[in-house]
């Protein structure tokens, strides 16, 4: 038996290796996704006062605290019981938009880019965002434009682009200026139009990755996502599940999730394995984030987003399995998110000065459930009666993908390793399956392998015969 | 030449990576000075024989977190610990006020769906008490800030490359 070590799988948001097994002749066996981080979330935050969990649970994640905010200070609101005032639902909202529009293009454009313009097989010290810049710099410029964006509004509203402390039990701390509409829209705008040129890009390189479509982790799973009246929907709503042809499964309300979703542990990561209860382990099999949200959703309901959507689908199909059309999805969602802020920003509900609800400890458990970048987010808290924390559980975006993620690097390392001959390029394609799903494991291990790129060559008592580094 | 810029990603949550990002269009800029040659950002798997500047980003929590900082201790010239968990150990730390195993089993055996003890392998082991970076290292730079703003990223390297003097405070502090 051989195994093959990725460690650390990079550009991607966290730390992770791969194995791939190979039996003795030399075809691919097994593959695992090991997450190699774990903070313990849950457990550091008993003892603590409820009011202070979101800014304690954002820093679960420096890419999408704003997800953790949310989904923290919606579980806060159900243990005050207590209903957020109209100017503050729609303040989160747009911080949450801003927020799914920046990770989108962190990862579009500064971490998986170089795979998809430089291609998988690009030299190793090109393949990186410095690569593409010195090929393509306007490309870049967008990407960084669309970034910076996001990360502007977040900080504009919440006076800090990361870890914003402004998302509050009750709603958010202040009202916003209105003075603010007219910058912002005009950037939205610009936003729209680099994110159809950006679209433009990829559906020219699209054509030389049919491989790719066809054996990253295109497998046929079930897909979950917050949505209502058939349109995406980030923050309000049902919770759907689909099957792989698109049928609904299920639908139940966000704090139900216990009820539908369970979690099993494998002792070679730290990072669970959520599945559905109704299918068992491990045909309950299910995937969220872009890819899903544009599965469940009939229409995104905005305008241009519509739009761009209809002709996505002329690739995709009506549902597709395809996980590396994620990235597709997510310059869909970037639109479609600009569209919304712009829609938000033209309400005047947003900007009347009552924006938090105040009360104490009614309830002792609450659930919140937020969309974040990389599909939907789940906080549930238990607190005493003076509202101290006695216990937490979180399910995170990139958790529910983890069963997904292993077999899709299962599926990608059968067609792309043979034997003795593992070129790097065929390894970095495996590493783009992960990518692909734009993991986010700081966040999902709520919880720094460094070994060099090795391959062991074991034999079946599990000695090590041999080792070849690169 | 250009600079070689590391930037590595111990037990934290990538919010320092990201501040870091936050210089936005001025990264082309630091690009016309430094190569970065490893990070999260590149796919180079090995960290290389020597590196002028290196940031570190998290806390130290696992056996391996240990074994690799010091090996980038050994071949970076400055090490800038960036951020309040690789500087005091901050969130991530909070867990020493646990025992390890209750940290464990309210993750993998009471959130799961069997209820029982795990044997993890192939993951590194966490360390009983997770520890600031300076424990394990000397360290030549503090950036605090949870994150540092992206201005004080900016203005230390830019004051690490003309070689002056950098006035921390003035630019951020612990909690900010
Ligand atoms: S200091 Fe703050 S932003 Fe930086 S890694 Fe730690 S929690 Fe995240």
């Amino acid at each position: 038996m051989k195994k093959i070590t990725i460690d650390p799988v990079t550009r991607i948001e966290g730390h992770a290796k791969i194995s791939i097994y190979l039996d003795d002749s030399g075809e691919v066996s097994d593959a695992r996704f090991h997450v190699t981080q774990y903070r313990g979330f849950e457990k550091l935050c008993e003892g603590r006062p409820f009011t202070e969990m979101p800014r304690l649970m954002a820093r679960t994640c420096g890419i999408c605290p704003v997800s953790h905010l949310i989904a923290a200070s919606k579980a806060c609101d159900e243990i005050m019981g207590v209903k957020v005032p109209i100017a503050g639902v729609n303040i989160r909202k747009i911080i949450n938009y801003a927020q799914i529009l920046q990770s989108h293009a962190l990862s579009f454009f500064y971490l998986s880019s170089p795979d998809l313009l430089l291609g998988m097989d690009a030299p190793i010290e090109e393949r990186n965002i410095v690569g593409v810049l010195n090929r393509k710099k306007d490309f870049i410029e967008n990407g960084i434009f669309l970034r910076k964006f996001g990360q502007m509004l977040i900080e504009k509203l919440g006076r800090k682009r990361i870890h914003p402390d402004y998302i509050v039990p009750g709603g958010v701390e202040s009202p916003v200026e209105e003075s603010i509409k007219d910058e912002i829209n005009e950037n939205a705008r610009l936003c729209i139009d680099k994110a159809l040129y950006t679209i433009d890009t990829f559906r020219s390189v699209l054509p030389a990755f049919e491989e790719e479509i066809r054996y990253f982790s295109h497998i046929p799973t079930y897909h979950m996502a917050l949505s209502k009246d058939g349109k995406i929907e980030y923050y309000d709503g049902d919770i759907y599940i689909i099957d792989p042809e698109g049928r609904i499964e299920l639908k139940f309300k966000p704090e139900e999730y216990n009820n539908y979703i369970s979690e099993r542990v494998e002792g070679f990561s730290y990072l669970k394995s959520p599945y559905l209860k109704i299918k068992g382990y491990p045909d309950g099999i299910y995937r969220v984030g872009p890819l899903s949200r544009l599965n469940i959703a009939e229409s995104c309901g905005a305008e241009v987003a519509d739009r761009e959507l209809s002709i996505y689908r002329e690739v995709a199909g009506r549902i597709s399995n395809a996980a590396f059309l994620n990235h597709y999805a997510r310059l869909v969602e970037i639109i479609f998110c600009a569209e919304k802020i712009i829609e938000l920003l033209n309400d005047d509900a947003t900007f009347v000065t009552h924006t938090k609800a105040n009360a104490g400890v009614n309830f002792e458990e609450g659930v919140g459930v937020s969309e974040a970048p990389r599909g939907t987010l789940i906080h549930h808290y238990k607190v005493d009666r003076n509202g101290i924390v006695q216990w937490a559980n979180l399910i995170i975006a990139t958790g529910h993908n983890n069963l997904a993620m292993n077999k899709g690097i299962l599926q990608a390392a059968k067609r792309f390793v043979k034997g003795d001959d593992i070129k790097e390029g065929f390894l970095n394609r495996i590493e783009a399956v992960i990518r692909c799903y734009d993991p986010c494991l700081s966040c999902s291990t709520h919880a720094v392998g460094k070994m060099p790129m090795m391959v062991e060559i074991v034999n079946n008592k599990g000695e090590r015969l041999k080792e070849v580094r690169r | 030449m250009k600079k070689k810029l590391a930037t590595v990603w111990l037990d934290g949550c990538s919010g320092c990576h990201m501040s870091f990002l936050d210089i936005d269009e001025r990264l082309l800029e630091v690009l016309q000075f430094f190569d970065i040659v490893y990070s999260p950002l590149v796919d180079f798997k090995e960290f290389p024989e020597s590196v002028d500047v290196t940031f570190v980003e998290g806390a130290v929590s696992t056996t391996e977190d240990i074994k690799k900082i010091k090996e980038i201790r050994k071949k970076s010239s400055i090490i800038v610990a960036m951020g309040d968990c690789a500087i005091t150990g901050n969130v991530p730390s909070m867990r020493n006020s646990f025992k390890l195993n209750s940290v464990i089993d309210r993750g993998y055996a009471e959130n799961s769906d069997k209820h029982n003890k795990v044997e993890f392998f192939d993951v590194p082991p966490l360390l009983t008490n997770v520890l600031p970076v300076n424990a394990i290292i000397h360290v030549n730079y503090y950036l605090p800030g949870c994150p540092p703003p992206a201005d004080a990223f900016y203005n230390l390297i830019k004051s690490i490359l003309n070689q002056e003097k950098f006035d921390v405070f003035q630019h951020t502090r612990f909690g900010k």
